[in-house]
């Protein structure tokens, strides 16, 4: 079942470069298409390569949110990334929050360089279950993989929230916000990627 | 990237604060557009570069903010729309021009011109958090700040009128919560602008003489103030008499909303909204403060309506004047952007409130959980990055000469080596430009005893927006310093702009290239260019320059952005690989540790290097480097 709240505050985070600002846009135009209000917060900049990536997006149908939510207030993580999802949890998770997350993992520099370690992937998982009301894994970056352009995992990302029926957006929802981003010819892989993260929580 | 030229009237669409503000400026009819990028301003002239074949606009992408000010300015004296935009710290270059024109008016042939000034509170992309407000206000310029994405966009059209009829710039803050959010704007009708260009050689328009100029410009600032104490940018919400007034603007509004909302207050709070910050409606403000007994200012950065608000509330001789609540007061923090939460415990403080955002147990079990869990994530090049190579060519060849060069440095990607994750081997570092500056003077110490090298850094794009004068100067006062540029053929960190030595324009044009190495040759210095991913030959050339002491030597390290490479070949150079017999993991370690790069993992189970194949960009530098040659690279056909 769809989260009723209004205004519903869904996070999508990642580390730059994974296509977050693409998936948040898609997100915020579905619903204002709808007749609703959306408003995203963003962080990127200097923060576009290698950094903690998120993007804070609110929808109502009554009026316009601030771009950032209150911390605590999270109903939806979104997480490219797993270490990213469990620093939002950390922030903006509550109880009652749910996460969808890639399991692939993006390992920051301060790990490669011995000074921090990176969490075993099965404590992170359950980490963020112990957190959360209910969550999804998946390895959307293989799916990407496998479909020859690890670019779409964003958008087989979209496909896995689809998939849990959490939000009040389908699948033609996203697509016909595909068809007004994408060129033509990246339309059918995308679809793809939709359609394997969709299969991916099923 | 949406073409704004394009969008469907009347109709709501999910616009950055930059495109509303660039869709408000195509409605207003401008026809010039300039800036130099700078996040978080950039989207504005990369939108009127993308509708600039169908909106018949001019974009482009100057060599820095005071060029790109002064040639809107013109557009403006020929009749002209125009526009400048630029991010706090660009402002300071314009700032020579900005501060005459409204002295010397916008000419005869009602043209109009306004400037976008993107701050960056919490300094996302910045070196400081620069509240440029003060600014406008000594510039003599009407500054608006919008507190909605629908809000930027009706700002920019009125601005354009307003700047028209008064005959000067007008001044729109722009900031990072607006400028890289996004949010619902209904747009109207756009029409092209066809305005012809022309100028009446009898007139001529400086700020000389200044006085009488000043008088004439000090009473449009009183007119405009009279506007704008009964302008609808300007609005209350809330009970008829609030126990407490939040008088607040830009980010400030929303943030503030949500926070009555979240803590039940909306019998209680009201809100005065203030979109026309200057001239400061004062009126308007002493007319609400007299319906509350306290008062709380919602701004971002410094306390610039709460300075205005006080003086006027003095100006106003209350008999009971209010409690001022805000920055001084210590409710509100003069550091970092606005959110609700900020706004939650000011109001909860005053309330005497308690708020919990969430279930206490739960966030003791955070912390148990995530807080052994979750470690930073700082800044580090892109894998592929050839800043990566440069950093340790100068870093091994500062290790080699071994007299503790000092190295100076400026603004782009390559600034990350100053960051916790970077090299650092940065010593001082501060704006576009600075790092040819004060290579010069420590270039210049000899006389007081100073041995080391020096060297100073910029960029390909920073070479041409600030470096040029600096070298100049270095050159002819006899500074003994190697200057590199990191030319990475593009202005990457900001989204890829070009510049001129890229050899297109904004709007993809082709332009002749202005050549860095010849204008260096041509100014009198030696000037060597070496590929950056030679690091053999990078860092003998640089060990070389640095024990030449014939004064200004220039060290080019050329090497395309890998992401911008990427855009444009689609395919990886090489095929890279680990010959895992050979590699001898965590006992060296190089490839991940010292080269730090996102594309190479360590595999504990197998103690070996990997190469991550998800974002390893297989330039191959790892195979140049790698101590023990495991790491292997293959051209591609």
């Amino acid at each position: 079942m769809a989260i009723s709240a209004d205004p519903l505050n869904l996070i999508i985070c990642g580390v730059g470069g994974q296509g977050n600002i693409l998936l948040s846009g898609m997100v915020g135009s579905a619903y204002i298409r709808k007749g609703g209000f959306a408003t995203i917060g963003e962080t990127f900049g200097a923060a576009q390569r290698g950094g903690a990536v998120f993007s804070s997006v609110r929808v109502s149908e009554k009026r316009e949110y601030g771009p950032l939510m209150p911390e605590g207030k999270a109903h939806l993580i979104i997480g490219l990334e797993p270490l990213e999802a469990l620093r939002m949890v950390q922030k903006y998770g509550n109880p009652e929050t749910v996460c969808i997350s890639n399991t692939y993992p993006v390992v920051p520099a301060g790990v490669s360089a011995n000074r921090d370690k990176y969490p075993d992937i099965d404590e992170l998982k359950e980490g963020i279950g112990n957190l959360t009301k209910q969550c999804w894994f998946l390895d959307a970056t293989a799916i990407a993989l496998e479909l020859g352009a690890p670019i779409a995992m964003n958008i087989v990302m979209i496909g896995a929230v689809l998939g849990t029926e959490q939000l009040t957006l389908t699948p033609d929802d996203i697509k016909a916000q595909l068809q007004e981003s994408l060129p033509p010819d990246r339309l059918e892989l995308n679809y793809e990627a939709l359609s394997r993260g969709m299969k991916a929580v099923a | 990237m949406p073409n704004l030229a394009k969008l469907a009237p009347d109709s709501y669409h999910l616009l950055q604060g930059n495109e509303a503000i660039a869709r408000g400026a195509l409605e207003a009819g401008v026809q010039y557009c300039a800036a130099y990028p700078g996040t978080p301003s950039s989207e504005i002239l990369t939108n009127f570069a993308q509708a600039a074949k169908d909106a018949g606009l001019h974009a482009e992408w100057s060599s820095n903010e005071k060029v790109a000010t002064e040639a809107a300015l013109s557009a403006a004296y020929a009749g002209l729309r125009s526009i400048s935009s630029m991010k706090n710290a660009g402002l300071n270059v314009a700032m020579d021009t900005l501060q005459h024109i409204n002295l010397a008016t916008l000419g005869d042939q009602n043209g109009a011109m306004l400037v976008v000034v993107a701050d960056d509170p919490q300094s996302h992309a910045s070196g400081d958090e620069e509240d440029t407000r003060w600014v406008a206000q000594m510039a003599n310029a009407p500054l608006l700040e919008p507190s909605s994405f629908q809000e930027a966009y009706e700002m920019t059209k009125y601005l354009f009128d307003l700047s028209e009829e008064f005959g000067i710039f007008c001044w729109l803050r722009d900031y990072t919560r607006l400028a890289h959010a996004r949010g619902r704007v209904q747009v109207g009708e756009y029409h092209k602008a066809d305005r012809k260009a022309k100028y009446d050689r009898t007139k001529m328009f400086t700020p000389y003489i200044a006085p009488p100029k000043h008088a004439i410009l000090v009473e449009k600032m009183a007119q405009i103030r009279e506007r704008f104490e009964e302008s609808s940018f300007n609005a209350y919400e809330g009970p008829e008499n609030p126990e407490l007034l939040i008088i607040s603007c830009g980010s400030g509004v929303l943030c503030s909303r949500d926070a009555i909302e979240e803590l039940g207050l909306e019998a209680k709070v009201g809100i005065l909204k203030l979109g026309t910050l200057w001239p400061f409606p004062s009126r308007l403000v002493v007319s609400h403060i007299q319906k509350a007994k306290r008062v709380l200012i919602v701004e971002e950065v410094d306390p610039y309506v709460e300075t205005h608000a006080k003086a006027a509330i003095a100006d106003a001789r209350l008999s009971e004047p209010p409690e001022i609540l805000g920055k001084v007061s210590g409710h509100m923090s003069y550091v970092g952007e606005n959110n609700p939460d900020k706004v939650i415990a000011a109001l909860c403080e005053i309330f005497g409130i308690e708020y919990v955002a969430r279930d206490p147990e739960y966030s003791t079990k955070v912390e148990e959980i995530a807080g052994k869990m979750v470690v930073n994530r700082g800044l580090i090049w892109c894998a592929g990055c050839p800043h990566r190579a440069s950093f340790y060519s100068i870093g091994n060849a500062i290790k080699r000469d071994g007299r503790d060069a000092v190295v100076t440095s400026d603004i782009g990607c390559y600034t990350m080596d100053a960051f916790p994750d970077g090299t650092q081997l940065t010593n001082t570092l501060h704006c576009m430009g600075g790092g040819l500056g004060e290579a010069c003077g420590f270039g210049q110490l000899q006389q007081f005893g100073f041995k080391q090298p020096v060297i100073g850094i910029c960029g390909d794009s920073t070479f041409f927006h600030a470096s040029i004068t600096p070298l100049v100067n270095a050159i002819y006062n006899k500074a003994n310093m190697v200057a590199i540029i990191l030319d990475n053929s593009i202005t990457a960190m900001t989204g890829f702009q070009p510049h001129p030595g890229t050899g297109r324009t904004a709007t993809q044009d082709p332009a002749q290239i202005v050549s860095a190495e010849e204008l260096c040759r041509t100014l009198g210095c030696r000037v060597e260019v070496v590929d950056a991913f030679d690091t053999k030959a990078s860092t003998a050339m640089l060990m070389d320059l640095l024990k030449d002491e014939g004064g200004v030597k220039v060290l080019i390290l050329r090497h395309a952005c890998e992401l911008q490479r990427m855009r444009e070949e689609r395919k990886h150079p090489y095929k890279v690989w680990v010959e895992e017999e050979k590699c001898r993991g965590d006992k060296c370690g190089f490839c991940y540790r010292v080269l730090q790069c996102p594309g190479v993992g360590y595999d504990a189970h197998s103690d070996k290097a990997m190469i991550l194949e998800a974002l390893c960009a297989e330039c191959g530098l790892c195979a140049d480097l790698c101590p023990s040659k495991a790491i292997v690279k293959e051209e591609r056909a």
